[in-house]
């Protein structure tokens, strides 16, 4: 087990050095100064400015005091627009929202999502399973950005139940319609898979052994059938994860929550190199440690796995 | 001795029964599925709607109706007398033209995407898959490597870097989509390689790449295609993602998820058919696409005949 987890890391790693050398590389191919306006910009202030932020380094220099700033104060670098704010102290005003709302969808995806997948297969052919089998698929062609206007449709404008927008430092009522519009299609993957696997797991011999002798079916699904079903489930959870988290730039935009999305998205427009490449970096740390839990997880859960 | 010889004959005169090949079997349980069949129906009206749109539309999608501006909630919505048969948006322009025009991109997007991927993807896993060891071990962890970067936060890096346009869009897109595909074919390639029509390829003296050409690949299309039809939806909906947020295509030109986020900004002042008209041909092709994809992967699985 530790092998195989010192193994993993040992993949994870690089992985990561990947991931900053190579935005690194894009910013610094970028044509043009980040600090060139419309209206110009005398070169002297130019090179004043670009001195400043180290941009006259050479390649080298700079991207090992990138490197050398993350690993050792956990410093993403400075804003290339806003003088007064540095990336840290964007991902510390974005990322607890994105956080709070990203846990709750997790939360409900896999909850909902992996109850329905179980009944479904549990009652196949039921219209219980038609109705879980029919949510899957609807939920399919609704991705978050075009659900989240449909859901401030319905509720905001038209039953006028909840805010159609903004955070008020995470009240409940502010939650809800983010939660729904970014965990609606990974619950319903997640139901998919785990009645697939369910339905699966149900007609196999050990299954039937258990029937044989007697045991409720109740014990059956819970001590028998639900671990081996939920193995698919996990191996899931990886793109999950990666896609609520580019999903949440969707939830910020559309909902001005203030997360860390927002930011990204307006770095992008404003071409504030600095801010795009921090929350990059961060967001791929985050999801390759992601990967990094859920593939241990499945090793440790499921016998069959080698290392 | 006589009968027996008339019979001979005969056998020897009539036609060979003609084989079903795989091909025309799926062809038949394909048109059986009445979904499939369905989907099929509604992506062909997409496409024409796409194709033929320009021609008939009474308004250019760059036009400004300036007798509309101001009054969009009014004098905007869709009536046959304007010839704005969808509306207008919020500039006055008219929404069936600029829904022929998105209808255009976001499938072009789709389709050339899945294309890139497909050929890509399907070569790459095969390779992998057909030389196997050390080759298959670094060119898989390739693509785990690059599976596990946050690729819509690098295309949205990339199309800043080098400025929006419709080709950095399309390398973006072809960049990460073959990946999963690259997976499915080397899962395929590995069995398919130890079947005895490939030893005896080997055996005859085919070059490596010929095999993989010649016999691997054609084996691979089934799942290949499938799978592509499944790749068409989501890379619409990438485009769509990215053009919602305001960085894929650029005005005066538009795509499904640029409408629609133009629309949902606009909700509040009662125009709703600016919403409504692009959801329903999202919805509607993605639908559409879904329901072929499973009904190719029902008819070309060779698990249930």
């Amino acid at each position: 087990m530790f092998t195989f987890i010192f193994k993993r890391l040992l993949i994870a790693i690089p992985v990561l050095l990947i991931l900053i050398v190579g935005t690194f590389i894009l910013m610094y191919a970028a044509p043009g100064s980040p600090f060139a306006t419309e209206r110009g910009v005398p070169p002297a202030v130019l090179a004043n400015l670009e001195r400043q932020y180290g941009l006259d380094q050479p390649f080298y220099v700079q991207i090992w005091r990138y490197i050398w700033g993350i690993v050792s104060d956990f410093d993403f670098g400075p804003s290339f627009i806003y003088r007064d704010q540095d990336v840290n102290d964007l991902i510390a005003q974005g990322f607890p929202v994105t956080l709070t709302y990203g846990f709750w969808s997790f939360v409900v995806a896999v909850l909902v999502g992996g109850t329905l997948g179980i009944i479904a297969a549990i009652r196949h052919n039921t219209w219980l399973d038609y109705l879980a089998v029919g949510i899957s698929i609807g939920a399919q062609v609704l991705p978050n950005f075009v659900l989240a206007p449909i859901l401030v449709l319905i509720f905001t404008l038209w039953l006028g139940w909840l805010p159609g927008g903004g955070w008020q430092g995470g009240q409940w009522q502010y939650v809800i319609l983010p939660v729904i519009a970014l965990s609606t299609s990974f619950m319903a993957s997640i139901a998919r898979i785990a009645r697939a696997s369910m339905l699966e797991v149900l007609t196999s011999n050990f299954i039937r052994t258990a029937r044989a002798k007697g045991l409720p079916m109740r014990r059956i699904v819970l001590r028998h059938a639900l671990k081996p079903a939920l193995l698919p489930v996990i191996s899931y959870l990886g793109p999950a994860f990666v896609g609520m988290i580019t999903g949440s730039v969707v939830i910020d935009i559309y909902f001005s929550t203030g997360g860390i999305g927002q930011f990204f998205v307006a770095s992008a427009l404003n071409r504030d190199y600095g801010v795009m490449m921090g929350i990059t970096v961060l967001l791929g740390a985050l999801t390759i440690f992601f990967n990094l839990v859920v593939d241990i997880l499945y090793a440790w859960i499921d016998p069959k796995i080698r290392y | 001795m006589l009968a027996t010889r008339a019979i001979a004959d005969q056998l020897a005169h009539k036609d060979a029964v003609k084989g079903r090949s795989l091909w025309a079997d799926a062809r038949t349980r394909f048109f059986r599925n009445k979904a499939a069949v369905g989907g099929l129906i509604v992506l062909l009206l997409v496409g024409l709607f796409a194709l033929i749109g320009p021609f008939i539309a009474p308004w250019d999608y760059e036009e400004i109706d300036w007798s509309v501006l101001g009054r969009v909630a009014e004098a905007g919505r869709p009536s046959l007398e304007t010839g704005h048969w969808f509306g207008t948006d919020p500039l006055g322009r008219d929404l069936f033209a600029r829904t022929v025009q998105g209808t255009q991109i976001s499938l072009m997007v789709g389709i050339v995407g899945a294309f890139i991927a497909v050929i890509v993807g399907t070569f790459y896993g095969a390779v992998a898959g057909y030389f196997g060891g050390r080759v298959d071990n670094v060119m898989m962890r390739i693509v785990d490597v690059l599976m596990s970067i946050p690729y819509m936060f690098v295309l949205i890096l990339l199309l800043v870097v080098f400025g929006r346009s419709m080709l950095m869009l399309f390398i973006g897109i072809g960049l990460v989509s073959w990946l999963d595909m690259a997976r499915i074919a080397r899962g395929q390639t590995l069995t398919l390689r130890n079947k005895e029509f490939v030893e005896a390829a080997v055996a005859t003296g085919v070059g490596p790449f010929t095999i993989i050409l010649r016999h691997i690949v054609p084996n691979l299309l089934g799942v290949v295609i499938v799978y592509a039809t499944l790749l068409v939806p989501s890379m619409i909906i990438y485009e769509s993602f990215i053009s919602f947020l305001g960085l894929g295509v650029q005005e005066p030109l538009t795509s499904w998820g640029a409408l629609i986020s133009e629309g949902s900004g606009e909700m509040v002042n009662g125009t709703l058919w600016m919403l409504l008209v692009p959801l329903f041909f999202f919805v509607v092709t993605l639908f559409g696409f879904f329901f072929v994809g499973d009904g190719l992967r029902d008819a070309l699985d060779p698990k249930d005949r």
